[in-house]
């Protein structure tokens, strides 16, 4: 373990850290999250912290925040011994955080978000909006950008609601800002314009802490880089002195091969041609905007697409958990428009959805039951109306096996089982039996670096075997090491495609923000999104 | 929750320690609620202003089981109010598995003893083996009708089963009136009664009540066990209690599911309610009512919507039912303390978490069954789209 | 008759439309008192479950909060009446046995609700079978309680009289009866509109209420800005038992001086059917709330002083339980009708734990 001196190599400095963590020790039943983490924050400085998934940074910005109490270790704050008591307690004390899912409340204006629990009053009982109105217009102003306070959070971009996090903070006049993963679902248009915000604010002299695990990300904005792993500090970097792989190795600790090679592929016939659809989403406003695309047996077809421009509804069409109002759907030859999940899932759909919780698992059930999800009421699961608890289990302990899911039996339920391991079961069952098309949601959202890989190895094998595969993530990146093809969905209507291996990342991140046209003005953005 | 049978033959400790976890919360709640009895006893004598008797509670106490099992006519009684209990029980529980709230028991219930009625009247003079099949059905159809409404309510416009089977058990008893006041009132008396159910009316196979409903309620013990656990309907009906999404994904239809189980339920409260016209009461006053409805739910929170455990528990709620008579009787303590001592052990298994916790009890289950999607779907977020 | 409305009630079909129409006219200036006083037990339930729900509680244990309020606040003034007597006051008809008998049964409200509040909060029980649980409780112990005191047949403190407006108010043409339908009323009643207007302010202006509503719609992030989540929640149920404690209070020393057994009647679902209909706001609350009391009043009416004519044949031959059981198929059908377009609190029914997360 590197023991951090404040005289750190490259930046000297006489002043006291705005913040230091000693030897912060966090354990939970039968894990220690952190191991004795030592970590300081210089005024006017971004200080990143690297690490995995899991990793233990979370853990420390919750000590950090008063929301867990640290088994041993202290904090600091200029210098002096504090104890944090809760999140009022550290706010009161200047510390804020912008946390990985944003905490705004969709259905508040703006400006009830950022008054929330440091309301601008006027008397004893009601709030002084007027006031709190002008403030956040001037504050905006001072970090370059226009806001009008009265517009609902819930119709922001996701941009813009990362800025009124930031303005949150600003608002209650924080000194160390935490941003905890801010930019993983932002388009690199929208992180350059945060980090534009960010550098403003560390010129202004205040501290900020940069979590994340994206290596380029870290380098392009912070003035020094931690990086922890399982739970202890195990290295600190300037910049300038290192580089992705070095970084890499010391965040997950072997040589690791960044990209899984996707190899060559051998596209064959259509498997799925989508013309003109058009869905609806929940609120009834049309999501997909006529779509057209196109899918070959062979090849992975990746979506690229800020959350929320039509990927869901375009995907629940694809399965038949939702409606299409116009267009048609065919898969192969057959006409498959509209059909139901149990028709589409006859017809060789599968599908591993994003949130497993949601649509993929029963968590309460045994994995048996699980693994048979979609086929419990055919032979051999079935026989007439009666279940063949035999046939589960014996297909149950196959799966188990074939996908290396780790677990006492197959009669524990599916929610006890590690993430990885619920996503493998999620994989299981959908890349077993006949699959001419195979829908990938954001298949490795929040899982650690052996399951991606072990998912992404299995989808290429999958492709190879002759499945068509569609891929949907948020994650750019996951786009462009899987995909043969790459689609860009903007405001539910495919703008672009482009081919997989050549595409060039800046170009598919701009038509993700833009949608190919002209930048839409900075101002506009928020209103228009 | 565990819901896969384990297989193989589980050793005699493991059988003791897996019954003890979960028996253990509603045994201790039973005992809790009794003490919790008896000091409301001390307290009643407080109001009446009797003169305080230390032994009250336990006089109490023995009253309400000698009048539950002091005798084979006692026993057979006890039976016969069990076996509505079971069957509303079992009413209540199966709805909780698809993740519904069943509070129109009472409803149906009566539903059911109306339809029962109309049919049994009407076929008064036919042949037993004609007339009792045909009035049973009715009852059940019946039942299931009311059982039907609010699961297409939920299922087609979201509103909760917790406020439309409410007013459901309201309108049912407007229904009773009106149709025992107008159609089936016999005339003879200036307080509406509908005729005998003649042939209609239920064997009896023991005692003085012992009735052919007690054995119904068994079987239906049976049937609603098989269908949850043997059947791929019983399958789909718990995953959609677990998770509508994941149910709607595996290409289940959660509304049929959601209407179906409800209709189900109602069928079975509306069973209970013709078996007891039927074996019973043997006809229908203005003002008939029942209990039934909110028994059940405290039944099938008791065990834990287990169909094997509604029997224990409506045999709890039965004997205290069946003895109460007795106890109001000989120890002058109202028969609604059963009321209490109810409400009592429900509060205990609702907040199983401090009682595990101010007992150090470890490796015990919880005390209420796994009801999660209850309150989520309340906002009427049941099935989108 | 008018030969224009002869004419119109004459036509087939549609002139029954216009005859209850015209019915309605004639009668509601006349019963309007008796339809906000029918509102005002389901208007404050459902403000019950308005504060309730909008802080992320489902309290499906109104009914029983509101008859553990109706018995207790009825039975103290049983004990107190002998002792305290005093002539009632002209305004209101207030004795010292009925205020303090009041303040009790609001009291218990409160305490019944604090109970939900624990179990839904603290212990994290399901928060609907919580609410059952309780109304299950409070049905039993009101029962077991009220035929141990009923054996003496007691008289409790009596009850609070209306206040009687000057004639020349309730007869101003058009607007009359209106005022009168606002004043001809004892003071929980009055208190109603007072306190919708308030709650209605103070939930979208305060402090209080922009809380409120962010711990019942993202409770993380109102624990993030230092919000104490529990707290609001015991706080905004508490204040939902007063509001159970006022319908209880109303129920049993307003509408009337005595207590009975099951003297709710669903009052506290309907009033939360009227909360969901109002879309979980004060004003839209009561207005649901007035629209489920004037079937009640109508459909009284109606038994009482039948409509003349076709209609009036029509509505007198259907028997008189449907007119009891009308109010509870109005609550099915609108709630039915309005629940899908109505959205509730997105925390609703939820119970809030800080995670471990690591």
């Amino acid at each position: 373990m590197t023991a951090v001196t404040p005289s750190a190599p490259g930046t000297p400095s006489v002043v006291a850290p705005a913040l230091e963590m000693r030897g912060i020790t966090k354990r939970y039943p039968g894990v220690v999250a952190n191991d004795h983490i030592d970590l300081d924050v210089r005024p006017g400085e971004i200080h990143a912290l690297l690490g995995e998934n899991g990793a233990g940074k979370t853990t420390l910005m919750n000590v950090l925040y008063g929301l867990a109490r640290p088994d041993e270790g202290s904090i600091l704050l200029d210098g002096k011994e504090v104890q944090i008591s809760g999140p009022s307690d550290a706010i009161a004390r200047g510390i804020n955080m912008v946390h990985q899912h944003f905490m705004l409340i969709p259905v508040l204006s703006v400006a009830d978000n950022i008054l929330l629990g440091d309301e601008t009053m006027r008397g004893p009982i009601f709030l002084d909006r007027a006031e709190a109105h002008r403030r956040i217009v001037e504050l905006g102003r001072r970090f370059g950008f226009e806001i009008d306070p009265d517009i609902r959070v819930g119709s922001l971009s996701v941009g813009w609601q990362q800025r009124v996090e930031i303005l949150k903070a600003l608002y209650r006049k924080a000194r160390i800002l935490v941003l905890d993963e801010p930019t993983a679902v932002l388009t690199p248009q929208e992180t350059e314009e945060i980090f534009a915000v960010l550098r403003r604010l560390a010129d202004e002299g205040h501290s900020i802490v940069f979590i994340s695990h994206k290596l380029y990300e870290v380098l392009a904005i912070a003035d020094r880089i931690t990086v922890i792993r399982r739970g202890r500090v195990v290295g600190q970097r300037l910049p300038a002195e290192t580089d992705e792989d070095d970084l890499a190795e010391l965040m997950v600790g072997r040589e690791v091969q960044l990209i899984v090679d996707r190899g060559e592929s051998h596209p064959g016939a259509v498997a799925l041609r989508v013309e003109g659809l058009r869905v609806k989403d929940d609120r009834g406003s049309e999501a997909v905007r006529g779509v057209d695309l196109e899918v070959r047996s062979g090849e992975i077809l990746g979506i690229a697409g800020v959350a929320g421009n039509g990927q869901d509804e375009l995907v629940e069409a694809l399965i038949g958990l939702r409606h299409p109002v116009a267009g048609r759907v065919t898969l192969g030859e057959a006409d498959v428009t509209g059909h139901s999940p149990r028709a589409m899932h006859g017809a060789g759909v599968a599908y591993v959805p994003a949130d497993r919780h949601r649509f993929g698992l029963v968590s309460a059930f045994p994995i048996a039951d699980n693994v048979v999800l979609t086929s419990y009421h055919q032979p051999p699961y079935a026989r007439g109306i009666l279940r063949d608890e035999a046939a589960v289990e014996a297909v149950a302990e196959e799966r188990i096996k074939e996908y290396d899911i780790r677990t006492p039996s197959a009669n524990v339920p599916a929610g006890t089982l590690s993430g990885g391991n619920q996503q493998k079961l999620v994989v299981a069952r959908e890349f077993s039996g006949d699959v001419r098309l195979l829908i990938l949601d954001q298949p490795t959202r929040g899982l650690d670096v052996g399951s991606i890989e072990f998912i992404h190895r299995r989808a290429i094998a999958k492709r190879d075997a002759g499945a068509a595969i569609l891929l949907v993530s948020a994650e750019l990146d996951e786009v462009l090491e899987l995909s043969d093809r790459i689609a860009v969905m903007y405001r539910g209507r495919i703008v672009a495609v482009r081919d997989g291996r050549t595409a060039d990342k800046s170009e598919i991140g701009l038509l993700m923000a833009t949608g190919g046209r002209e930048r839409v003005p900075e101002a506009a953005a928020g209103s228009t999104a | 929750m565990s819901e896969g049978g384990a297989r193989g033959i589980p050793s005699m400790g493991r059988l003791l320690r897996d019954a003890w976890s979960v028996l253990a919360l509603p045994l201790i709640s039973i005992v809790l609620a009794l003490v919790v009895g008896a000091a409301i006893i001390y307290g009643s004598q407080l109001i009446t202003g009797q003169p305080f008797t230390i032994g009250l509670p336990l006089e109490a106490y023995a009253a309400l089981t000698q009048g539950a099992f002091g005798s084979f006519n006692a026993v057979v009684n006890t039976a016969a109010v069990t076996a509505p209990l079971i069957l509303g029980g079992l009413s209540v529980a199966l709805a909780f598995k698809a993740g519904l709230f069943n509070i129109g028991g009472q409803g149906q219930f009566l539903l059911g003893a109306l339809g029962a009625v109309a049919v049994g009247v009407s076929f008064k003079s036919a042949p037993p083996f004609v007339a009792i099949p045909l009035a049973l059905g009715a009852g059940m159809l019946a039942g299931a009708a009311w059982g039907f409404i609010p699961g297409a309510l939920k299922a087609m416009s979201g509103a909760h089963e917790v406020v439309t089977t409410i007013m459901l058990n309201y309108i049912a008893i407007g229904l009773v009136a009106a149709m025992v006041s107008g159609p089936l009132d016999l005339g003879t008396s200036p307080n509406p009664i509908t005729d005998d159910v003649g042939n209609a009316a239920l064997p009896v196979l023991l005692g003085r009540n012992g009735h052919l409903g007690i054995v119904l309620a068994l079987a239906a013990v049976t049937a609603v066990w098989w269908l949850l656990s043997r059947t791929t309907r019983g399958f789909e009906i718990r995953i959609v209690g677990a998770n509508p999404d994941a149910a709607r994904y595996a290409g289940m239809r959660p509304r049929f599911v959601l209407i179906l189980t409800m209709s189900l339920a109602g069928l079975l409260a509306g069973l209970a309610g013709a078996t007891v016209v039927l074996g019973v009461t043997r006809n229908m006053t203005a003002s008939f009512n029942t209990s039934v409805g909110f028994d059940s739910i405290a039944v099938a929170l008791l065990a834990r919507s287990n169909p094997v455990g509604v029997v224990f528990a409506a045999l709890l709620f039965g004997a205290m039912r069946g003895g109460a008579p007795l106890m109001q009787i000989k120890a002058g303590i109202p028969v609604e303390l059963v009321d209490v001592l109810q409400a009592t052990i429900l509060l205990l298994l609702a907040a199983d978490r401090i009682i595990r916790h101010a007992l150090r009890l470890r490796g015990v289950r919880g005390g209420m069954a796994s009801t999660e999607t209850i309150t989520r779907t309340y906002g009427g977020d049941v099935t989108a789209n | 008759m008018d030969p224009l409305i002869q004419a119109l009630y004459s036509i087939p079909v549609a002139g029954l439309v216009f005859q209850l129409g015209g019915y309605l006219i004639a009668v509601v200036p006349g019963i309007s008192p008796i339809i906000l006083q029918a509102a005002t037990p389901i208007a404050l339930a459902a403000l019950c479950g308005v504060v309730c729900e909008r802080s992320g509680v489902v309290n499906i244990g109104i009914e029983g909060t509101m008859i553990g309020a109706a018995f207790v606040g009825w039975y103290v003034g049983v004990l107190l009446a002998p002792s305290l007597g005093g002539s009632p006051s002209a305004l209101f008809g207030v004795t010292p046995a009925l205020l303090i008998a009041f303040g009790v049964a609001v009291l218990t409200g409160v305490l019944i609700a604090t109970l939900h509040a624990w179990l839904s909060i603290s212990v994290r029980a399901d928060q609907i079978i919580a609410g059952t649980i309780i109304n299950i409780a409070a049905f039993g112990v009101t029962g077991y309680l009220d035929n141990l005191v009923a054996r003496g047949s007691p008289v409790g403190a009596g009850a609070f009289t209306q206040f009687n407006p000057p004639r020349e108010l309730a007869g101003i043409p058009v607007f009359g009866w209106i005022l009168n339908m606002f004043l001809n009323q004892g003071p929980i009643v009055m208190s109603l509109i007072v306190i919708v207007v308030v709650l209605q302010v103070m939930l979208f202006r305060s402090r209080w209420g922009l809380r409120t509503r962010a711990v019942g719609e993202h409770p993380k992030a109102a624990d993030t800005v230092g919000i104490d989540v529990i707290r609001v929640r015991y706080r905004n149920v508490m204040l939902g038992g007063v509001f159970a404690g006022l319908a209880g209070a109303y129920l049993s020393m307003e509408a009337t001086n005595s207590f009975q057994q099951g003297m709710t009647a669903g009052r506290g679902f309907i009033g939360l059917a009227a909360m969901i209909v109002g879309r979980w706001s004060p004003v839209g609350a009561l207005g649901a709330a007035l629209l489920f009391s004037s079937t009640t009043a109508i459909g009284q009416s109606i038994s009482i002083f039948p409509p003349s004519g076709q209609l009036g044949e029509i509505l007198g031959s259907l028997p008189g339980q449907f007119y009891d059981a009308l109010p509870y198929i109005v609550t099915i059908i609108v709630l039915a009708g309005v629940v899908g377009r109505s959205t509730p609190p997105a925390a609703d029914g939820l119970p809030y734990e800080r995670e471990a997360t690591t």
